[in-house]
């Protein structure tokens, strides 16, 4: 059996009364691409926020290569090698994309071998138009690629990818889903998603959240086909 | 990187060699040392604010604990250069450790404001109320309202006897600005300034990235104090007095003033409006007809709204747009794109 990347076990997650995870178990293997689906509140932000360290859970255990990294602080998480991409591009966008890179490549390189790394990640991901333009004045899908090179830079095991096709052309989810490919020849991926179509074209297993507990986990066809599930999408049982 | 770095040092000493001979011609040098002084301090907060994102309204704190930790030592030694270095050192501690305390508490930045604001206010009514014989650190009595007076002022290092000041304290804090100006400069090129720099545009994603912003903020603020003290220990030592004013509010307010008239995020900008604010404050002193703090703030209120970027930005946007030949034009916006570094 593969190796597992990122396990969580019993992870629960309390706001005052409302419980936004419900003890959660998830597992991760090497070089597995993982889609996180569900309506509006049903958890998959919050999981999210709990595996990256952006949230501390209120009960259970999250563990990456076996270590237990429970209410580890995010640049902790980050340093182990995780590369993460928030909802909404966040970058420096102040500075070039270059820049925005660079700075991600040295955190695990020096000057030198960052330099020739950010090159490489600019090429592939074929920035090398805007590598030096300041990024607040790019187009939105331009700095969604730019920060998908910021995770890519720092060569992850695993990757967490918030709603990385959010508010992006075809085209660029079309490049989106080819690099996400790429990237599975290393790393393990978890998407958080609520576009369909993209899921449809990655095709990988689903794990469908409701109400902030797993509901079903399963190839996306099937998941698809499922009656509870097209309830829960369409809020009949909800 | 390495040849512009050698390029913009000799440019650099170039500019301010002549300008270290040429200044003294227009205005008398016991003035022009002060200016320089203030320069010093405008950068230090032109550092963490313009290059860092902490704004910090107790810039004065650091500068007026510099120059106490200074006047306290020499009083007590006798001899300037150790002071002169508590003046940098315990400005940096107690930075270290307000800003572990602000920064490890994940304070949100008016918070961070409030709190800089108000450890500058309560050194001042600390400070203010140590006219008691009690208040005794070593020979150096605090002083209270009355400061310190009298205490041992620059003097060639290991000569007691050989003070340095008039013209020679003059090209002194000359030199100081300059070596501290070009401290910054290489601290933001290297990748600790170009991390900050990222800091300041998104602490998140830096963190996301791996970066544990909380130290490296800490350590910035800590340098800024640092520079800040250095420019209280100069001041000490040519007021040759020091008192509680130096903590004062308003002080602080004047330290954001000059950043922002200047231009933020250059380190240019910060020492320019310092030095120009405090000698437009300087020759506002001779008259009585107008109060000068009015005209302070009228003066950010003109900035604020028509020249919100400041004086150097302006000017360097100026200068491009007049006299820069394209293909050269574009290479620097790129360059300052890419480091965030101009002016």
């Amino acid at each position: 059996m593969a190796e597992v990347v990122l396990e969580t076990q019993n992870l629960t997650m309390r706001f005052g009364g409302v419980v936004a995870s419900d003890n959660v178990n998830f597992k991760l293997n090497a070089r597995e691409l993982r889609c996180l689906i569900g309506p509006n509140g049903a958890g998959k932000s919050t999981f999210f926020k709990c595996v990256t360290g952006l949230l501390t859970p209120s009960d259970g255990q999250v563990f990456m290569r076996g270590d237990d990294v429970t209410g580890w602080a995010p640049h902790q998480i980050a340093s182990l090698g995780v590369g993460i991409k928030t909802q909404v591009p966040s970058v420096m966008d102040g500075l070039s994309a270059f820049e925005n890179i660079w700075l991600s490549a040295r955190r695990f390189l020096n000057v030198t071998e960052a330099n020739h790394k950010t090159d490489e990640v600019v090429s592939r991901l074929s920035l090398n138009n805007i590598a030096n333009a300041e990024l607040g004045r790019l187009a939105h899908g331009e700095r969604q690629r730019v920060e998908l090179g910021i995770v890519l830079a720092g060569d992850p095991w695993l990757v967490l990818l918030d709603e990385p096709a959010a508010g992006m052309t075809a085209e660029d989810v079309e490049q989106m889903t080819q690099i996400i490919h790429e990237m599975l020849n290393t790393t393990a991926v978890v998407i958080v998603e609520h576009d369909m179509q993209f899921i449809r074209s990655i095709a990988s297993t689903v794990t469908v959240f409701h109400q902030g507990a797993v509901l079903m986990e399963d190839h996306v066809d099937r998941v698809m086909a499922d009656p509870t599930v097209r309830n829960v999408y369409l809020g009949k049982n909800a | 990187m390495t040849q512009s770095w050698q390029k913009e040092l000799i440019q650099t000493l170039i500019v301010a060699l002549m300008l270290m001979y040429l200044l003294p011609f227009a205005i008398n040098t016991f003035t022009l040392s002060i200016l320089l002084i203030y320069g010093m301090l405008g950068l230090s907060l032109g550092l963490i604010w313009g290059f860092g994102g902490i704004l910090c309204f107790g810039q004065a704190a650091f500068f007026g604990l510099g120059a106490y930790a200074y006047a306290i030592a020499a009083v007590n030694i006798g001899e300037s250069t150790i002071p002169l270095l508590f003046a940098i050192l315990v400005p940096a501690m107690f930075a270290m450790l307000l800003g572990a305390m602000m920064f490890y508490g994940r304070l949100a930045d008016v918070y961070l404001g409030v709190i800089t604001l108000v450890v500058t206010l309560i050194l001042f009514k600390f400070i203010n109320s140590t006219a008691g014989p009690a208040y005794v650190i070593g020979k150096a009595r605090l002083g209270g309202y009355n400061g310190i007076p009298g205490f041992q002022t620059l003097n060639v290092p290991g000569s007691p006897d050989d003070y340095i000041w008039g013209d020679a304290f003059y090209y002194v804090c000359f030199v100081a600005l300059v070596v501290v100006y070009l401290l910054v400069t290489w601290l933001l090129r290297s990748s600790f300034g170009r991390v900050a720099m990222g800091i300041r545009e998104n602490d998140q994603r830096m963190s996301l990235m791996g970066y544990d912003t909380r130290a490296r903020k800490t350590i910035l603020f800590a340098i800024g104090a640092a520079i800040a003290g250095f420019a209280g220990g100069l001041f000490a030592n040519w007021a040759e007095i020091v008192t509680p004013g130096l903590f004062s509010l308003g002080q602080s307010a004047e330290i954001i003033i000059w950043c922002i008239v200047g231009g933020l995020g250059t380190r240019l900008g910060p020492i320019l409006g310092a030095a120009g604010l405090a000698y437009l404050k300087f020759l506002l002193g001779q008259q009585s007809l107008i109060d000068n703090t009015l005209i302070t703030g009228l003066i950010l209120v003109l900035f604020v709204l028509f020249l919100p970027k400041g004086i150097v930005p302006a000017v360097a946007n100026l200068w491009a747009a007049s006299f820069g030949r394209r293909p050269k034009n574009s290479r620097r916006n790129v360059r300052r794109a890419r480091g965030g570094l101009n002016g």
